[in-house]
C-alpha cells in the first residue's frame, strides 16, 4: 500500500486542527493540551504535538494530513513533518493581520525545507473582518503563480477545494520540471 | 471587506503598495499616539490626507505661503458655507493665486501627511473601500511611488539621525563662539521658529511640540543647528554630532521595506514535482473530487 503526505501548517490559532478534522475520514488524532502561557487568550487548548488526519483512497493508496504545532517553541518538528512531503498547505486566519508576519515567516522556512508544491489558504473568509485573498498575497509579498485561496476551515467544501488546488498545483509540476 | 490592522504588524509603506497595486479605492484612517491620519484612495492613487481633521483649502495656502492673510479674510467673507472648490475658484478669479497654487499646496501637504504617518511605529488602522473624501475638500491624484520612495528615504536617514542626537530631552543653547561664518547659512521659516524656541530652560522634545514639527524634522533642523555651531547641547551631551555625511545613494531605491521580510531566502523559482507517480496525484484528485 502506498501511503502519502501533505502537511497543513500556519501561525497558532489559524484552524489547522479543524481544516484536518473537517475532511479527515478519522477522528483527528492530535495531542491537545491546555495552556497556560499569554497564548491561551486567543485559544483554550492548542496542538503542542501535532495533528493527524487520513483519507483513504482505496486499498493502495492513503493519504495523511499532517497538521504543525502552531506555536513557535515546536518548530523544531516542522522539518521531520516536511520530510517527504506530496505539498503544503499554509493556512492563514484572514482575520489576524498581526499573524501575517509569523505566516510569511513559515512559508520561507518550509519552502528552505523542500521545494515542493504549496498552496496558501485564507481561512475564516465567512467573517466580515477577513482580508481578501489578493490583499494576503500582496503583503506577503508572495509570487503571482503561488495560489491564494479562500477558505472556511469547517466547511467541507470549502477544505475540499484547496486540497484539490495543492493537487492541481502539484500536477502542474510535473509540466514544469 | 474592511483591512484592520496595527502598523507595527503592517507597515504604511506595505499598506500603500497594496492600494498602489490592487489598484483600491477607499480611506484608510491610521490612529496612533500622535493623531489620527485619514488617506483618501481613487484607483491606487492618493487623493486627499488630513492629520487630526486638518487640510482645508484656506490653512495650506497660508501655510505654505502661496496667500496672504487679508487676501484669505476678504474672499472668505463672501462665502456663505467653507467649500474649497469655491474658495480656490474666488481666489484666483480675486488674481490673489493661480491654479498651480493650488495644486502645490495641496500636493506638498498630502505629501507632508503621508510622510509623518511612514514614521509611525505603531497605530490602528482601518481601510474602508469606496469611501470618498469629505465633499468639501479639492482632490488631486498624486501617485504614491515617489512619497513611498521618499518615505524610504527618510526612515533610513531619521536612524542616523537618532544615531547622531539619541536624546530629544535635552535643551540647547547658543553657542558662545560660532564657529561658521554666520552670514553664509540659510534658515528656513521652521529653523527660525526652532531658534526662536532656543532656551536651556526648553528641551527639543518640546519645542518640536510648540513647533508643530515631527521627530524627522526636528531632529534634522537642531542637527543643522549643531553643524555649523549655532547651537549646542547644554550640560553633557548624548550624542556626538558628526559632519554631515550623503546618505547613501542607490539603496533599496524601488524597493519599500518590508515589516514582512524574515530575511531568508526562500526559493523564488516553482517547486520541483514530487517523487510519486503523476497517477497518483490523479487518483487522489478524483476521490476527492467525489467526498
Amino acid at each position: 500500500m502506498q501511503t502519502v503526505k501533505m502537511v497543513v501548517t500556519g501561525p497558532f490559532a489559524a484552524g489547522k486542527t479543524e481544516f484536518i478534522q473537517t475532511i479527515s475520514e478519522i477522528a483527528v488524532v492530535s495531542t491537545e493540551r491546555q495552556i497556560s502561557d499569554f497564548t491561551s487568550t486567543v485559544k483554550s487548548s492548542t496542538t503542542v504535538a501535532m495533528d493527524f488526519g487520513r483519507i483513504t483512497v482505496d486499498d493502495d493508496l492513503v493519504l495523511y494530513l499532517f497538521g504543525t504545532p502552531g506555536q513557535k517553541r515546536f518548530d523544531f518538528m516542522w522539518e521531520i513533518l516536511a520530510e517527504g512531503m506530496l505539498g503544503f498547505i499554509v493556512l492563514i486566519d484572514s482575520t489576524r493581520s498581526e499573524t501575517f508576519r509569523e505566516a510569511k515567516q513559515i512559508i520561507d522556512i518550509f519552502r528552505s525545507y523542500a521545494d515542493t508544491p504549496f498552496v496558501v489558504a485564507a481561512n475564516k473568509q465567512d467573517l466580515e473582518d477577513a482580508w481578501p485573498p489578493e490583499d494576503i498575497r500582496i503583503v506577503l509579498e508572495l509570487e503571482p503563480w503561488v495560489k491564494v485561496l479562500p477558505c472556511v476551515a469547517k466547511d467541507k467544501e470549502s477544505v475540499k477545494t484547496v486540497l484539490l488546488e495543492l493537487l492541481y498545483t502539484i500536477l502542474e509540476s510535473y509540466d514544469h520540471n | 471587506m474592511a483591512l484592520k490592522g496595527r502598523l507595527r504588524d503592517i507597515s504604511l509603506t506595505q499598506l500603500l503598495n497594496l492600494v498602489k497595486l490592487a489598484r483600491k479605492t477607499g480611506a484608510l484612517t491610521i490612529e496612533g499616539d500622535q493623531g489620527r491620519v485619514e488617506l483618501y484612495f481613487k484607483e491606487g492613487k492618493i487623493v486627499h490626507a488630513s492629520l487630526n481633521g486638518d487640510g482645508d483649502l484656506a490653512r495650506l495656502l497660508l501655510k505654505f505661503g502661496r496667500v496672504r492673510e487679508h487676501q484669505l479674510r476678504t474672499v472668505l467673507q463672501q462665502l456663505s458655507a467653507p467649500n474649497d472648490r469655491e474658495l480656490g475658484l474666488r481666489l484666483i478669479n480675486a488674481g490673489y493665486i493661480s491654479r498651480n497654487d493650488i495644486l502645490y499646496a495641496i500636493r506638498r501637504h498630502t505629501s507632508d501627511v503621508v510622510l509623518k504617518a511612514l514614521s509611525w511605529e505603531d497605530g490602528k488602522f482601518h481601510f474602508e473601500p469606496n469611501k470618498p473624501p469629505p465633499p468639501e475638500r479639492i482632490v488631486v491624484p498624486i501617485n504614491l511611488d515617489s512619497i513611498v520612495l521618499e518615505g524610504d528615504q527618510r526612515q533610513k536617514e531619521l536612524a542616523t539621525l537618532r544615531e547622531e542626537l539619541p536624546d530629544l530631552n535635552v535643551a540647547l543653547r547658543f553657542t558662545e563662539n560660532p564657529s561658521t561664518n554666520l552670514s553664509k547659512i540659510k534658515l528656513s521659516r521652521d529653523e527660525w521658529r526652532v531658534i526662536s524656541f532656543i532656551n536651556p530652560r526648553n528641551t527639543i522634545a518640546q519645542i518640536a511640540k510648540y513647533s508643530g514639527l515631527d521627530e524627522f524634522q526636528i531632529r534634522r533642523i537642531v542637527l543643522k543647528l549643531m553643524r555649523n555651531g549655532l547651537v549646542e547641547v547644554v550640560g553633557q551631551p548624548t550624542g556626538r554630532p558628526r559632519p554631515a555625511q550623503a546618505a547613501p545613494q542607490g539603496v533599496g531605491a524601488g524597493a519599500p521595506s518590508s515589516a514582512l521580510s524574515s530575511g531568508g531566502a526562500p526559493s523564488s523559482h516553482r517547486p520541483k514535482a514530487p517523487a510519486v507517480e503523476k497517477n497518483v496525484v490523479r487518483r487522489l484528485i478524483k476521490f476527492i473530487r467525489g467526498l
